[in-house]
């Protein structure tokens, strides 16, 4: 039994103290971290969200057995979808609607009011947040319901195929209507705002943060919000993973025509399996839109989509501790070499030898290729055997064996 | 009408580069059930090197006839490409032969995303877009109202050519019998004699060559590289592939023929059959688009045969 175990089934005292201890240390460390520079604590609110996206591609590839190499199509859609409706975006849309196509302009023009052909439209996160998680759902079925019938690697390719073609579209949306600014992206997006408080600061705050009298840095704040999602997508996969609908997508993993003889639904369960895992890469979206304040077609790039999969493939498929320690080694690990090895580098050498854009590179690849060679289960394997991935990963022990 | 010609000489043109990869990734799935992920950073790499060769020859033997120079690249780049493509069979595919199919595509993507690494790292070859030199004199030749460049005639030949040559090879010697052997089941062509780790290796072997003309031509055809510049034409030759009847190398050739006269028609009148509201920029959407009305509609392909548990 290892010294570290987040497993409530057998211990769960154990996994209690180390939760709270675990909890203690996550919110302790802005305060530490912010004094050394907001930048640290920045590198950590993307790997938070990097976090999130993993658990939910955990759900489509660790539980379902589903690879998916198109989850950061997902990801965008939320940022997107919070770039047109919380930012002056709609009203280039719109300009752009009336001038092409008048009546169907003029008619959204008379449904909203005057206003947002000047300002566009800004909702408010409690609107947004649901509608990216909801719109991201709807194209994860969307993709899942071409490529039901299609196993392993096919559905690889085809949903990396769909991963570029949002991009395409991504890029090239701008006319005849301009939805997405095209290769420029959306600019401007809003701050997160809750309960009144701007998680960017108020104009003329210097980005700080003040809850109740209490100022922090704007990058703080969004680690608390970042964190509260995490923990909230941590408990809500791992209460999935031992729901009835876990359990059908275990069994579609290890089996699927075993899975089907025992009476579950298995399209209706790949495809559950496919929009919840998109809905948290949507939610995940909408809070990177909002915390950049711009998106890109750049930031959803296929290399994204693989270093996602590459931290849920080196933490341990299926295995949520696990995933999330791929997160955090895979986001963190390169922003750490990037502070470290480049000063390094001019330091012993007088130039820069090895870009830390390449040792990020590596890293994923280097991941991926020896995990599978070495350690299919990934590094922090599920301590139950039956949670772990057996008929899509790693041998039978007999086979082995024999 | 001078549009359709046109545009169905540019699908020729990049139908048989489609067709080039299409059979590394074909005669790889043959053997092995495998997707070689990493099949158009080969392409790539072949192509980073043959830009390397022609550099080379410029600064030691500058005035070399344009198609020597060509040819002396392409020649050059095989054998990179040939000994890359084996290495990545040796290192990240054999140990994972009888692991569960999800394994050695994933080490497959990680091997694509270290050799894109390798090349960025390279100070001769970098990040940025690489112009390539056009070695070929550059006046069209006009057939029918339409244009058709030098390079694109001699990527016509050279990927004809190699075509027949690959057919010679599987249909009348020794390794392609046992190619086509493996390919049938391995366990009894192993049975009969037949070594298919070698055949395997020359699988990986011969694709890659293949690639590595494509990737050079692809170089002397659009003139910029760049070390991402292998996914998109991989996985268009995947779909290609899959188009044709995955396995079957007619059915990559093709399929890679018709998944480059759909692209370059579809680029050529997507504008005016949609009234504007979609541009020739959507030219990438096709083969993704072929690939999954394929895979719904008739997951064998148009030349496949058994596809009972492949789809």
């Amino acid at each position: 039994m290892s010294l570290i175990t987040f497993d409530l089934q057998h211990q769960p005292a154990k996994a209690r103290i180390n939760m709270a201890l675990l909890l203690v240390l996550m919110i302790a460390f802005p305060f530490f971290a912010s004094q050394y520079g907001n930048s640290w604590v920045r590198i950590i609110d993307l790997a938070l969200l990097y976090i999130m996206l993993a658990l939910g591609l955990n759900i489509v590839v660790g539980f379902a057995g589903l690879l998916d190499l198109g989850y950061i199509a997902f990801f965008a859609v939320g940022a997107y979808l919070t770039g047109l409706f919380a930012s002056p975006q709609f009203a280039a849309l719109l300009e752009s609607l009336v001038y092409n196509y008048p009546a169907l302009g003029e008619w959204l023009v008379s449904l909203f009011g005057e206003d947002i052909r000047q300002n566009g439209i800004h909702l408010s996160v409690w609107v947004v947040v649901p509608l990216a998680a909801l719109v991201a759902a709807f194209f994860g079925a969307l993709l899942g319901a071409p490529t039901l019938k299609l196993r392993g690697d096919y559905l690889a390719i085809v949903t990396l195929g769909f991963g570029e073609i949002i991009r395409i579209f991504m890029n090239n949306l701008i006319e005849p209507i301009n939805f997405t600014n095209g290769p420029q992206g959306i600019n401007m997006v809003d701050p997160i705002r809750i309960f009144g408080v701007s998680l960017a600061g108020e104009a003329g705050s210097q980005s700080t943060v003040y809850i109740g009298g209490y100022g922090m840095p704007s990058v703080n704040a969004y680690y608390f919000l970042f964190l509260a999602l995490c923990i909230a997508t941590i408990f809500i996969t791992s209460r999935l993973q031992h729901s009835r609908l876990g359990r059908a997508w275990v069994a579609i993993r290890e089996d699927e025509i075993a899975a089907k003889a025992m009476g579950i639904n298995t399209r209706n369960v790949k495809l559950l399996a496919f929009s919840m895992g998109a809905s948290f890469g949507g939610v995940a979206g909408a809070m990177f839109g909002a915390f950049q304040g711009f998106v890109s077609p750049e930031s959803f790039s296929l290399t994204e989509s693989i270093a996602v999969l590459a931290m849920v493939v080196l933490g341990g498929i299926g295995h949520i501790p696990g995933v999330v320690l791929g997160g955090v080694l895979l986001a963190a690990l390169p922003e750490i070499l990037r502070h470290v090895v480049e000063p390094a580098q001019i330091a012993l050498f007088g130039e820069k030898l090895v870009e830390a854009e390449v040792l990020r590179q590596a890293l994923y690849g280097l991941a991926l290729v020896l995990i599978m060679l070495v350690r299919p289960a990934g590094l922090w394997p599920s301590p139950n055997k039956e949670d772990r991935p057996n008929a899509a990963l790693a041998r039978d022990e007999e086979e082995a064996a024999a | 009408m001078e549009t359709f010609v046109q545009q169905i000489l540019n699908g020729l043109v990049l139908g048989s580069m489609y067709a080039l990869v299409a059979l590394g990734y074909t005669m790889v799935y043959g053997v092995l059930n495998l997707i070689n992920f990493a099949h158009g950073d080969v392409l790539m790499i072949g192509a980073m090197v043959g830009l390397s060769i022609l550099h080379a020859l410029e600064s030691h033997f500058p005035g070399l006839p344009g198609y020597l120079q060509l040819a002396i690249a392409i020649l050059g780049a095989i054998p990179v490409a040939m000994l890359v493509n084996m290495l990545i069979e040796r290192i990240a595919y054999r140990r994972l032969r009888n692991a569960p199919r999800l394994a050695p595509l994933i080490t497959a993507i990680g091997v694509s995303i270290l050799l894109q690494t390798f090349v960025m790292a390279m100070p001769f070859w970098g990040r940025n877009p690489l112009p390539f030199p056009q070695v070929l004199p550059s006046e069209p030749i006009m057939i029918g109202g339409a244009m058709i460049s030098q390079t694109q005639v001699l990527l016509l030949a050279l990927a004809a050519s190699a075509m027949f040559a690959l057919v010679l090879l599987v249909e009348r010697t020794k390794m392609g019998r046992a190619m086509r052997a493996v390919a049938e089941n391995p366990r009894v062509a192993g049975l009969m004699g037949v070594d298919s780790n070698r055949v395997i290796v020359a699988t990986f072997a011969i694709g890659a060559a293949l690639a590595a003309v494509a990737g050079v031509m692809w170089g002397a055809n659009y003139a910029t590289i760049s070390f991402t510049m292998g996914v998109l034409p991989g996985l268009k030759a995947f779909c290609a592939a899959v188009l044709g009847g995955i396995g079957n190398i007619y059915g990559a050739m093709i399929g890679g023929l018709l998944l480059g006269i759909i692209e370059a028609l579809g680029a050529g009148y997507i504008g005016d059959a949609t009234g504007g509201l979609l541009g020739s920029h959507y030219q990438d959407i096709f083969a993704f688009v072929v690939l999954i009305l394929v895979l719904t509609v008739r997951p064998s392909g148009i030349m496949g045969e058994r596809v009972a548990d492949r789809a």
